[in-house]
């Protein structure tokens, strides 16, 4: 069986609009793409949707309640709220440094959820 | 501070930045989603990494920095007067460099009729509450306004456990990027109406719910078309104002296409020496952009401070009615320039015009335009014939 399937790319701020043609629930064709980069979003689209997410952690000890983190590579999508639920179990103690790992391999998807802010430990 | 940054690499070594904030980085700090960084760096950062990083080469640098202070006053002849905690002070600069960024338009802009109640929230504020100071603005949420912070927001609140159950947008094209139409909204199953407005705001204390109505291509109400919806909280994100109250104080010409400063192609303002560059100058989709904006001023900002002055700008460049704006609005002609421009209405493909007289001096064909998508391309100094005014168009082909 042949389809088709438009897609708006998410990888960059142009946010093309991609086809890709599928038989058989293989990708065949891809179309209106302007970089390699989004030739291989809608390849991985088709198959498997893969998201990566934001989200904050609370702190102890610094100047703010919150730190924020995200993910370094994407997850499946259907995925999203069983890792929020696991990111909203941490609580950080200050100082923290960008790239610092919170949760290792989170729900064994492959993905670590690291620190995108640098926080000082304050009185 | 990639202003600064670039002027310290090109040996100005008398910098001062001024903050406001308790911490250096502006809106970034709250902008927690990743998709900062890509033309800048290369790679995808969350807002604190991205501004982190001019934040390390400012620290490298020693340029000094003044927190928690707040300008309160810029005059004609570069005076600022800053509000710090340990007073008042007040510096004389040999160059000023605008920087303050956008407010967001509020409700009372808009003139929403109803009642006053608790629970709407701009976009940026539910996001600086819900990023910054971890509490949660709402459960049931309605946003007006398609910009690219609440599509963002509506996102956010979704991961955090709100319902978005709508998004409203007045206008028959969205504001924001498509790309966060499809990882904000489509990803989450929220909706977004075209041609749909917040006609009435109900709740005492707190909010209960909102009246939308269709609009006509006036933008309209259409009688009978009017839909309750019962929510807690309604956020908008209903566009950005560039914040020139001190651009004014210092009798800079502001441009009432942009709400920003009328500059040349040096980002200089019409006073000498002030110049402006970001969201203050006109509001970008793409903090990269802000970032290579500001370091492109830097040239213009040390041949000022060096020369005490910059060649004359007497070329006018003027938009067609199909552009909302552009920038620069006048140029020396003695150097290439970077044009920067937004179409009004999404268009095709469609090809921008650069013409002076009957010479065309450069033309780019484009897949499509969106308003949400800022245009930008370098005209060749080589290519300018004359002293008279440029005219830039863009037309469907």
């Amino acid at each position: 069986m042949r389809s088709e399937r438009v897609f708006t790319c998410i990888i960059c701020p142009n946010g093309c609009n991609i086809t890709t043609v599928l038989e058989d629930g293989v990708v065949v064709e891809v179309k209106g793409h302007t970089c390699p980069r989004g030739e291989e979003y809608v390849r991985q689209e088709v198959l498997d949707p893969r998201r990566t997410i934001a989200s904050t952690v609370r702190i102890e000890g610094a100047a703010l309640p919150l730190c924020s983190v995200r993910l370094d590579r994407p997850i499946p999508k259907k995925d999203i709220f069983r890792v929020m639920e696991q990111i909203d179990g941490i609580t950080l103690r200050a100082p923290v440094k960008i790239g610092q790992i919170v949760i290792e391999n989170v729900c064994g998807l492959d993905s670590d959820v690291i620190v995108t802010k640098n926080m000082e430990a304050v009185e | 501070m990639a202003a600064a940054v670039a002027l310290r690499n090109q040996g100005i070594t008398d910098i001062l930045i001024v903050e406001r904030e308790k911490q250096l980085g502006g809106i970034l700090r709250q902008c927690i989603h990743d998709g900062f960084g890509l033309k800048r760096f290369g790679q995808t950062l969350s807002g604190p990494e991205y501004s982190q990083r001019f934040i390390d080469e400012a620290e490298q640098m020693q340029i000094e920095t003044l927190t928690n202070a707040t300008v309160i006053d810029l005059s004609e002849e570069k005076i600022v007067t800053i509000a710090t905690r340990d007073g008042l002070r007040q510096i004389q600069a040999r160059a000023v460099i605008l920087a303050m960024g956008c407010r967001e338009r509020t409700r009372g802009a808009l003139a929403i009729p109803g009642t006053r109640p608790s629970g709407i929230y701009n976009a940026g504020v539910a996001q600086s509450y819900i990023n910054l100071f971890n509490t949660m603005v709402g459960r049931e949420v309605i946003i007006m306004g398609s910009g690219d912070i609440g599509m963002i927001m509506a996102r956010r609140m979704t991961l955090e456990g709100a319902k978005v159950k709508a998004v409203f947008e007045v206008l028959p094209y969205p504001s924001g990027l498509p790309r966060n139409i499809e990882q904000c909204l489509n990803d989450y199953g929220i909706p977004l109406y075209l041609r749909h407005s917040v006609v009435k705001i109900h709740g005492t204390e707190r909010i209960t719910g909102v009246t939308v109505v269709e609009v006509d291509e006036r933008m309209q109400p259409i009688a009978g078309t009017e839909k309750e919806f019962s929510c807690d909280t309604l956020v908008l994100s209903v566009g950005l104002i560039p914040e020139n109250e001190l651009s004014i104080a210092a009798g800079v010409e502001l441009d009432n296409r942009t709400k920003g400063a009328y500059v040349d192609e040096f980002c200089q303002t019409s006073v000498p020496g002030i110049f402006a560059a970001g969201n203050v100058l006109h509001v970008h989709d793409l903090v990269d952009f802000v970032s290579l904006e500001a370091e492109a001023l830097a040239n213009g900002a040390v041949r000022y401070l060096k020369e005490g002055t910059l060649p004359a700008c007497d070329i006018e460049l003027v938009a067609s009615a199909q552009l909302g704006h552009i920038i620069p609005q006048h140029i020396s002609g003695t150097q290439d320039f970077q044009l920067s421009m937004r179409v009004r209405k999404p268009m095709g493909r469609c090809r921008v015009i650069v013409k002076q007289g009957d010479t065309v001096l450069r033309r780019v064909t484009l897949p499509k335009a969106i308003p949400a998508e800022m245009i930008q391309f370098t005209v060749k100094a080589d290519a300018i014939v004359s002293g008279e005014r440029i005219e830039v168009s863009v037309n469907e082909i």
